[in-house]
């Protein structure tokens, strides 16, 4: 499990590569939590990420509850079609925001500056 | 201020590479604690208990864990495993102790046995596949987080009179191709949760899913000597566990993540104002009779689970193979934990009960007067407005409807108003029973002071033929299930109209049609809670088969292509159930009492026949006819339109008088089965004005609703 953190402005981008289940959540919990600061906008890009198990569906959505209770925006990009689809069902999309691209998850983020 | 961290969360024993600690005995079953998962299970009868751990679908358990003398609590082994990889794990028990059919116990030490509290269940992960029959553990308990973000949702608590119910098969509804959801959501809860616009449109508000415990579906699967075929339990009447949802009904099987798929479906069901009511199934389980398979139960404690009679056989009042022992304390309150766990982990709103009358058994199979089960979820906390709907009968004999020990709670399938409506459909003259359910069968309820929701009124289910096989079929042709059609209810009250199976007849297929819209209609105007059938609306035929538990095929999956072709059934279903929506004098809370005491100048039910205020109660009647005050709605709390409903169930035409109404109201056709679509009925608000307001013909087999404002 790679973790590549990288600020965009005033965006936090955060991406992961591979995959993310029981044996890799605590220490993607472990990185990726305390970035969730007050007002913060966070950038999860998710295009290198092939498996998430259930484990990993709740550390993304601890995030979001962090940084929504922080008055914070998160955003998803690059979910293949797969993740999409078991998060769409098992009700963990209904919580995102998300972008097809990196760009465009930007774009997201920057509005809600405005 | 700080807290302290608990002095309990650390090992103090070790096994192997293990680490330990004495667990808690309750909860039962496999739950996450600080550092581990804590393993509990009961057994009144072993002398040792051994936990076994699996890697998620490895052929061999990686380690057996004894658990130690010391670990064990009255009759409860519990210990704290710690560091355990749970979302990769499966587990399992093995029990030793006597082994002795005569007295009951069947204690085999070889056997890997399932959790009956497992929350999730392996081995059966994506539908059809063929397990592997040489597999040492079969069901294998597995792990989840309980902790679902339900955000605001809870049950949606709907008063009984006011649930439509629409009865489906998880499988059934989405898995033909012509439902037209992704490929990979056909057949699944996800499936279902793609359809909620259909329900919407159509306007359900509750919807009863055949089992989705997890079930076996290639138990007793065998091969149709006549087609090849594979034939299953595809119904799925045949728990594995009463705690996991079936894997095989999930898109996300085969992730493990079925709990949560399921619960998402709630979630939105219940944002779209429709209810989710499980059909449950107590009786009995999936390890048959003495010839079963040893699964779970009987390896653990035998004698405690199961009715057996004096020589160690198993009651089969059930009709599969054995009988759940439910007025046992033990299993009293493994039933009761299972459904306060639906209840309150996945919001569910009911439960509909199979076979319920074997829940109010003793362990030898009298009938009680007072089954404690039945008091305990009847006045259970959290199952408190929960709806609890019994299948008042069993294959034992017992036949409750009308006496099911109800405390004021209960709901029962009545299987009276379905065979009363049937024969009267088809023509048979029973005015005076059909009274009787119409008005949500007070015979049955009244008398004990049970509410007309009491009722779930039904003409079809999943037992028994669709409601077009009802009108196209005098006989089961039920063949094709491999047991030369001696399976399935003879006594189907039905009637083929002319011709047995399919036809190009268009004399026959317009009666038919007929006769569906008038079921419907019946239904739709009768006091109680309706219950649809999945796919009548659009005219399903499972072409004739009465019973078909087995069939993985067309015969079983709904085919939405039905939709174009019968698009009136589907428009006139529609607006019956709007009809019965935007009328509260349809959906009564307490039953008629036969008099005006709202001084409308109008009993609050009235009979009538060809004569206004006449009806013909002869005993070869078949003209029948009602009105209802809108004023008495509700016991006169509302203001509603009155209702005027007509059935001529006669082959000929019959003239109608009609009961006049005050001054400055007028009738109006809301439908008429006898009048070609569009013109059998109209959007409910918008029925025109009858022509002529003192009588109206009613044609051969037809039904006329009218509204007066």
């Amino acid at each position: 499990m790679e973790i590549n953190l990288k600020k965009l402005q005033e965006i936090q981008v955060i991406e992961l590569i591979g995959d993310v289940d029981a044996s890799t959540a605590p220490q993607v919990q472990h990185e990726i939590l305390p970035l969730a600061q007050p007002n913060s906008k966070l950038l999860l890009d998710m295009s290198q990420v092939p498996y998430m198990s259930s484990a990993g569906l709740r550390v993304l959505l601890s995030l979001y509850r962090q940084a929504t209770a922080k008055d914070g925006k998160l955003v998803l990009v690059g979910l293949s079609e797969d993740l999409q689809d078991t998060m769409s069902v098992t009700g963990f999309l209904d919580f995102f925001a998300t972008g097809e691209t990196l760009e465009a998850g930007l774009a997201q983020l920057k509005e809600t500056v405005a | 201020m700080t807290i302290t961290e608990r002095i309990d969360i650390h090992p103090t024993h070790k096994y192997s590479n293990f680490k330990l600690r004495r667990g808690k005995p309750f909860p039962f079953g496999a739950t996450l604690v600080p550092g581990g998962v804590n393993f509990s299970i009961f057994s009144s009868h072993a002398t040792s208990c051994t936990l076994v751990l699996f890697k998620k679908h490895a052929e061999q358990p990686m380690v057996e864990i004894p658990f130690p003398e010391e670990f064990r609590i009255g009759n409860v082994y519990c210990m704290v495993v710690f560091d355990l990889d749970y979302e990769n794990l499966e587990y399992g028990y093995r029990m030793d102790g006597p082994n002795d059919f005569a007295s009951g116990q069947w204690f085999d030490r070889t056997k890997i046995l399932s959790d009956p509290y497992a929350k999730n269940m392996g081995g059966r992960d994506v539908w059809g596949v063929m397990p592997d029959w040489n597999n040492i553990y079969q069901h294998r308990s597995r792990i989840i987080f309980d902790d679902f973000d339900w955000e605001d949702d809870r049950p949606l608590e709907i008063e009984p009179e006011d649930q439509i119910i629409y009865e489906m098969h998880v499988r059934s509804f989405t898995r033909d191709v012509s439902s037209g959801v992704p490929a990979k959501h056909q057949g699944t809860f996800a499936g279902i949760r793609d359809k909620i616009p259909y329900l919407k449109e159509l306007g359900v508000n509750a919807i009863e899913l055949m089992p989705v415990f997890e079930f076996d579906e290639f138990e007793n699967s065998r091969t149709n000597p006549e087609t090849g075929e594979m034939l299953l339990n595809y119904w799925g009447y045949s728990t594995v566990d009463f705690f996991a949802p079936k894997a095989g009904y999930a898109a996300t099987g085969k992730l493990g993540m079925q709990a949560d798929e399921l619960k998402a479906l709630v979630k939105e069901l219940h944002k779209n104002g429709i209810e989710i009511i499980l059909d449950v199934v107590f009786n009995h389980t999936a390890e048959g009779n003495e010839q079963g398979p040893t699964i779970s139960f009987r390896g653990i404690d035998n004698k405690t689970y199961y009715m057996l009679t004096p020589e160690g056989y198993y009651f089969n009042f059930s009709g599969c193979g054995n009988t759940l022992n439910c007025n046992n304390p033990i299993v009293r309150n493994l039933v009761l934990d299972c459904l306060r766990y639906w209840a309150e982990e996945y919001h569910i709103d009911g439960f509909r009960f199979d076979l319920a009358s074997i829940l109010g058994r003793d362990p030898l199979g009298y009938p009680l007067s007072n089954p404690p089960l039945l008091e305990s979820l009847a006045f259970d906390p959290i199952l408190a407005k929960c709806k609890l709907i019994a299948e008042a009968w069993d294959a034992g004999g017992l036949y409750q409807v009308g006496s099911f020990p109800a405390y004021g709670r209960w709901a029962e399938w009545n299987g009276k108003y379905r065979d009363t409506l049937r024969k009267f459909i088809k023509g048979d003259a029973t005015v005076g029973e059909m009274a009787q359910r119409l008005q949500g069968s007070p015979d049955l309820y009244a008398w004990e002071g049970r509410a007309p929701a009491t009722s779930i009124n039904f003409i079809t289910a999943h037992d028994g033929f669709t409601l077009m096989d009802l009108v196209s079929y005098n006989q089961k042709h039920n063949q094709a299930n491999g047991e030369n059609n001696n399976d399935g209810d003879n006594s189907n009250e039905s009637w083929n109209c002319g011709w047995e199976g399919e036809t190009d007849d268009p004399e026959i297929n317009a009666l038919r049609r007929r006769q569906i819209k008038n079921a419907i209609a019946m239904l739709m105007v009768s006091q109680g809670v309706p219950m649809i059938l999945m796919g009548d609306e659009l005219g399903r035929t499972k072409q004739g088969n009465n019973n078909t538990y087995c069939h993985d095929n067309q015969l079983n999956w709904l085919d939405w292509q039905l939709f174009d072709t019968n698009l009136d059934l589907f428009r006139f279903f529609k607006h019956c159930i709007a009809f019965r929506r935007a009328h509260p004098v349809l959906r009564n809370r307490q039953h008629f009492q036969n008099k005006d005491y709202v001084g409308s100048g109008y009993a609050d039910i009235t009979w009538h026949g060809t004569q206004a205020w006449q009806a013909d109660w002869s005993s070869d009647s078949r003209t029948l006819a009602f009105m209802l005050c809108g004023k008495h709605a509700r016991q006169g709390t509302y203001t509603d339109n009155y209702i005027y409903v007509a059935m001529n169930v006669h082959w000929q035409a019959n003239w109608f008088e009609l009961p006049s109404l005050a001054t400055g109201m007028n009738w109006h056709v809301f439908a008429n089965t006898g009048a070609t679509s569009p013109e059998d009925i109209w959007q409910p608000g918008t029925e025109p004005q009858l022509e002529n307001q003192t009588g109206i013909l009613l044609g051969d087999r037809s039904v006329v609703i009218l509204v007066g404002k």
